[in-house]
């Protein structure tokens, strides 16, 4: 006989009635059940299959240490895998099934593997498909392993809440310990939170069902809790202490009911107080697989919280005086119980279809179900995870916390205080922050570990169906680190991290060689100590939030005038105007060439460098000679970085004797601002240079073309645009607004860029539309930008350079050898590398009429059987000025092979072009002055 | 996630923060000869030390260099000062 629902006990509402599925059945439960207890309660013992052999299995424990009970479960159509079902609470209408399992976790066709057993054992893939390879076995194996299956469907509003917050004192766990911790810090005036993962607060107060401090545990809880919360501490159940962090930082995650996305507490605490118990640790024998065979904690749980009785006839294996409140209760509870020495002689379970008792030496006991325990290991995870220490404790067979991470404490079981009484004078000292008296433990254990060459199958991690073989057969083959073990055999790998595993394993290790336990050590502890949904990491941060576009001033002009926004280095703005992609950037490009175009610069890079060192700054930073630039004029060059490879290039402009504006790329505006601000306060005197970004609050409109000027001219700026020569700046005014108008171009046509106050732009972009219309002006977008510059052998930083590209392999060698005062990276362009012969350079290629375009990226090879790659296109569009496809690329020697044929290769496909100067259109520069 | 203070803004969450340089490093002067090793002393050399460290972060907020120290195994944050005080005390 298995599980039966006793009449009274426990914290279930038995008034109502909850009907749920498993594997295809209907069952029922109650309100406080959980899958689990509600499955024992109505007698099923099979609920899932192993994860290799495909063995039944039954819940070990009753809580987070179960390693056997996973579901895919079902409510209402939202479906989540790998639900353990000990910690799920059943909901109405719950369909769960067992993973790993087909069809059901009682009549699972894989079963028959477990009778190949014998050549499955740790280690078994990586030497038997080898030959010919891995890959090729690789996709059944896959299929075979892993648990729950993922139904594809997205969870409507499956998001996490992700919330920050702090307090005094954060106590971990609302058991005996945490409660009356919780209680102290609050009644003295500490910010409290007391988490804890169950719904109902108390820990492990129902297994014995014994008085606390004179109360029933119910009323005694109750009691707690209203103290705490009236003296103003916070509880938060159905939270889990996942993860402690730096300085204080503890994860929690907050459960909001099934296929609801958990809630994210980021709880930074001045003080943790880790009350977060201690589990059962099974025994290792043979067949302690077997359902029916379970954690004596767990059946003492199941039957505290849920009124659930195991079994009717039970074996009680413990070596350890936990056992004797817990054999009370089930016998009050109606249950038969033997009571047995686990170290009386070699121990097997015995079972045909049903577990049907327990071999102990000679004797055979006879019972329908077996509870083990193996002693106590207090639960010290949040302890590591903050780099605190453990302590082997001989006396309780345990490691107990040791020397503390600061602003850390532990109390009660988690402690390795299993008494009630001293637990709480324990806890409510570390919450004042007091040492506790110690009191001598009335905890009594008789150390039994997995006693190696045992016969039979002896389970150490049921979840990844690790036996103490297995152990065995890593320890022969040197695998005898604990962190070796856990790779080789996946000991403590699996979902449940080995909760129940890691001891049990660790001591056969050390029993096998003969080592002290303490010597072979744990392996490492790491958050989340439960699974979490990577949701909860998640949370908001989706689609936009992720990384928010930057807007344009204009976007709505932008649309209106038929503009496809894309994004481009952040920020997202009009490729192009106009339905058909190919025909607009033909129009926009013709336009701009043969009468006029505008585009949007706002987001140009303008930085302000003020203040009186500002010259001497600027001529530090750039690679080109700023010093001698006169206010009113502008320069282009680059800005390395201390390694000479190019930061970026771009404009610089000279406002005044002490003030530049620095228009840098688009997408680099704010590596430069941090390299310039870098510069400023490390090495230079921040007190008389001042670095300020401008760039969102200057909106640019460039006109370029043929009929620029006249349609700046029809603007009431106040400049005089006779005089106006090219690479010069302008102060004048738009609608009584400050205006700046630069001459420079990434045209090759005469362009004026204007700047103004964001908030005047839409006004400008309309007196510039009406201006321009009888001069067939055209909106141009990034995409037509980037051919008319590719036009001209214009550089795009990051498109056309890469991060080994100096600014002599582009042609700009002049301040390399002639520049006398120090600027960033100028050694470095002496280095071996910076002179080598064979540097890319950047070269142009052209092709004839009517050929197609290279591919971007195709890399130019050398002839012979064996070719090599000497440079790749870095730039590739069809010219609808020359009528041809133009390209940029770097080449090794390129400046040495003008006219020089080259061949091309891309995915297979070869092509032939002619090595030319980068420039293509008009290199006289004739037409910036036309 | 560490808790850094600035020393203009207080203590404020690790993700504001930027690692910059470490402090005591100095530009050779590139107006004279420099060797090659002393170079690529300067741009590569970082001491990378196991314990007690100093280091310059940028306050990304407020964009204010300072020099924090800390241990680099603990992760215990042992104080700041702004870049300006630290030159300070390293020219006394």
């Amino acid at each position: 006989m298995s599980g039966t629902r006793i009449s009274k006990g426990g914290l279930i509402d038995r008034s109502t009635l909850l009907r749920f599925r498993f594997d295809g059945r209907d069952f029922t439960g109650h309100p406080g059940d959980t899958l689990a207890s509600a499955l024992l309660a109505s007698g099923v013992r099979v609920m899932g299959r192993s994860f290799k052999y495909h063995r039944p299995r039954g819940v070990w424990g009753a809580w987070f240490d179960d390693p056997n009970a996973v579901f895919n479960v079902t409510l209402k159509g939202d479906e989540l895998p790998n639900c353990p079902a000990t910690t799920t609470p059943l909901v109405d209408g719950m369909e769960a099934r067992a993973v790993n399992a087909w069809p059901n976790a009682e009549s699972d066709i894989k079963g028959g593997l477990d009778l190949f057993h014998r050549w499955l054992g740790a280690g078994f893939y990586y030497k038997t498909f080898m030959w010919p390879d891995w890959h090729l076995f690789e996709p059944s194996i896959r299929k075979m392993a892993g648990l729950g299956a993922v139904d594809g469907k997205v969870i409507e509003g499956y998001v996490a809440d992700q919330l920050h917050d702090h307090c005094d004192l954060l106590v971990a766990g609302g058991g005996a310990a945490g409660l009356a911790a919780a209680r102290a810090a609050a009644e003295a005036g500490q910010a409290v939170v007391l988490v804890d993962d169950h719904a109902t607060l108390g820990g492990g107060l129902y297994q014995g069902d014994e008085p606390v401090e004179g109360e029933e545990p119910r009323q005694w809880v109750a009691t707690q809790e209203a103290a705490i919360r009236a003296a103003g501490g916070r509880i938060l159940s159905s939270t889990t202490v996942y993860g402690i962090y730096d300085h204080g930082l503890a994860a929690l995650a907050e459960d909001r009911g099934f296929a609801r996305a958990p809630r994210l507490w980021r709880m930074r605490a001045r003080r943790i107080l880790m009350a977060t118990g201690a589990m059962d640790r099974p025994i290792t024998f043979a067949d302690n697989d077997r359902p029916g065979v379970m954690s004596l904690q767990g059946a003492a749980e199941f039957l505290g919280r849920y009124g659930v009785l195991v079994g009717r006839k039970i074996a009680v294996l413990s070596n350890n005086s936990q056992s004797t409140p817990i054999v009370a209760h089930l016998r009050a509870a109606g249950a038969e119980v033997i009571e047995a020495d686990p170290d009386e002689g070699t121990l097997r379970a015995l079972d045909g279809k049903r577990l049907s008792g327990v071999q102990i030496g000679g004797r055979k006991i006879d019972c329908d179900t077996i509870l083990a325990s193996g002693g106590l290991t207090p639960t010290v995870h949040l302890w590591r995870h903050a780099g605190g220490k453990l302590d082997w404790s001989a006396e309780k067979a345990a490691f107990v916390p040791g020397a503390a991470p600061q602003g850390m404490v532990a109390a009660g079981a988690a402690n390795g205080t299993f008494d009630l009484d001293p637990a709480l004078a324990e806890a409510r000292a570390a919450a004042l922050g007091n040492a506790p008296e110690t009191v001598a433990t009335g905890y009594r254990i008789k150390p039994l570990w997995p006693q190696p060459g045992a016969k039979g199958r002896q389970w150490i991690d049921f979840q990844h169906d690790v036996t103490l073989k297995d152990v065995e057969l890593a320890a022969r083959e040197n695998y005898v680190s604990v962190e070796h073990l856990k790779r080789y055999t996946t000991l403590g790998m699996a979902a449940d991290q080995g909760k129940t595993s890691n001891m049990a394993g660790l001591a056969a290790m050390a029993a096998i060689q003969g080592r002290p336990i303490p010597e072979v050590g744990t392996t490492t502890f790491r958050p989340p100590f439960v699974p979490v949904p990577m949701e909860l990491y998640h949370g908001t941060r989706r689609g936009q939030l992720v990384n928010p576009l930057k807007r344009l001033e204009l976007e709505a002009q932008h649309r209106q005038a038929g503009g496809a926004m894309c994004e481009y280095g952040g920020w997202l703005r009009p490729g192009w105007y106009g339905p058909d992609q190919e025909t607009a950037i033909r129009a926009e490009v013709l336009a701009a060439r043969q009468a006029a175009g505008v585009f949007d610069g706002s987001p140009l890079g303008k930085i302000e460098v003020m203040g009186p060192d500002a010259a001497a700054f600027v001529n530090f930073i750039y690679y080109n000679t700023i010093s001698t630039l006169r206010p009113g004029h502008i320069r282009y060059g680059f800005m390395l970085r201390e390694n000479g490879l190019i930061l970026d290039d771009g404009v610089v402009a000279r406002l005044g004797p002490d003030r530049f504006l620095i228009s840098c790329s688009s997408s680099h505006v704010a590596s430069v601002e941090l390299m310039l601000e870098s510069w400023r306060q490390d090495g230079n005197d921040p007190d008389r240079i001042f670095v300020h970004d401008t760039t969102p609050h200057w909106a640019t409109l460039t006109l370029t073309g043929p009929k620029a000027q006249q349609i700046v001219a029809a603007l009431d700026t106040g400049v005089d645009l006779d005089d106006f020569p090219h690479m010069t700046l302008r102060e004048g005014q738009f609608d009584g607004a400050p205006l700046r108008i630069a001459r420079v171009s990434f045209t090759g046509d005469a362009s004026y860029e204007l700047s103004l106050r964001a908030g005047k732009a839409g006004a400008l972009w309309q007196a510039i539309m009406a201006a321009g219309a009888p001069h067939d002006l055209r909106p141009v977008g990034v995409e037509a930008l980037s051919v008319l510059r590719a036009e001209k052998g214009f550089i795009m930083v990051g498109k056309d350079t890469d991060g080994e590209t100096m600014p002599h392999d582009l042609g700009f060698g002049v301040p390399r050898q002639k520049k006398k005062a120090a600027f960033v990276g100028d050694r470095a362009l002496h280095s071996d590398t910076a002179n080598a012969p064979d540097r890319r350079q950047l070269v142009g290629l052209t092709l004839p009429e009517g050929a197609l375009p290279l591919a971007t990226g195709a890399h130019i090879v050398t002839t012979g059987p064996k070719p090599r790659s000497i440079g790749f296109v870095t730039s590739s569009y069809f010219s609808p000025t020359l009528n041809r496809p133009i390209a940029l690329a770097l080449l090794e020697h390129g400046s040495e092979r003008m006219g020089e044929r080259v061949t091309l290769r891309h995915m297979g496909q070869t092509a032939t072009a002619t090595v030319s100067a980068p420039c293509a259109l008009d290199p006289e520069g004739e037409r910036l002055n036309a | 996630m560490q808790l850094f203070p600035c020393p203009f803004c207080g203590l404020r969450n690790e993700r504001e923060f930027h690692y910059m340089a470490e402090p005591g490093k100095f530009r050779p002067d590139t107006s004279s000869q420099i060797s090659a090793e002393d170079w690529a002393a300067y741009l590569y050399d970082t001491r990378n030390e196991k314990g007690r460290v100093r280091e310059i972060w940028m306050h990304q907020t407020c964009r204010e260099l300072f020099v924090m120290e800390r241990d680099s195994v603990t992760m215990n944050v042992l104080g700041s000062t702004s870049l300006r005080a630290s030159a300070g005390e390293a020219a006394e």
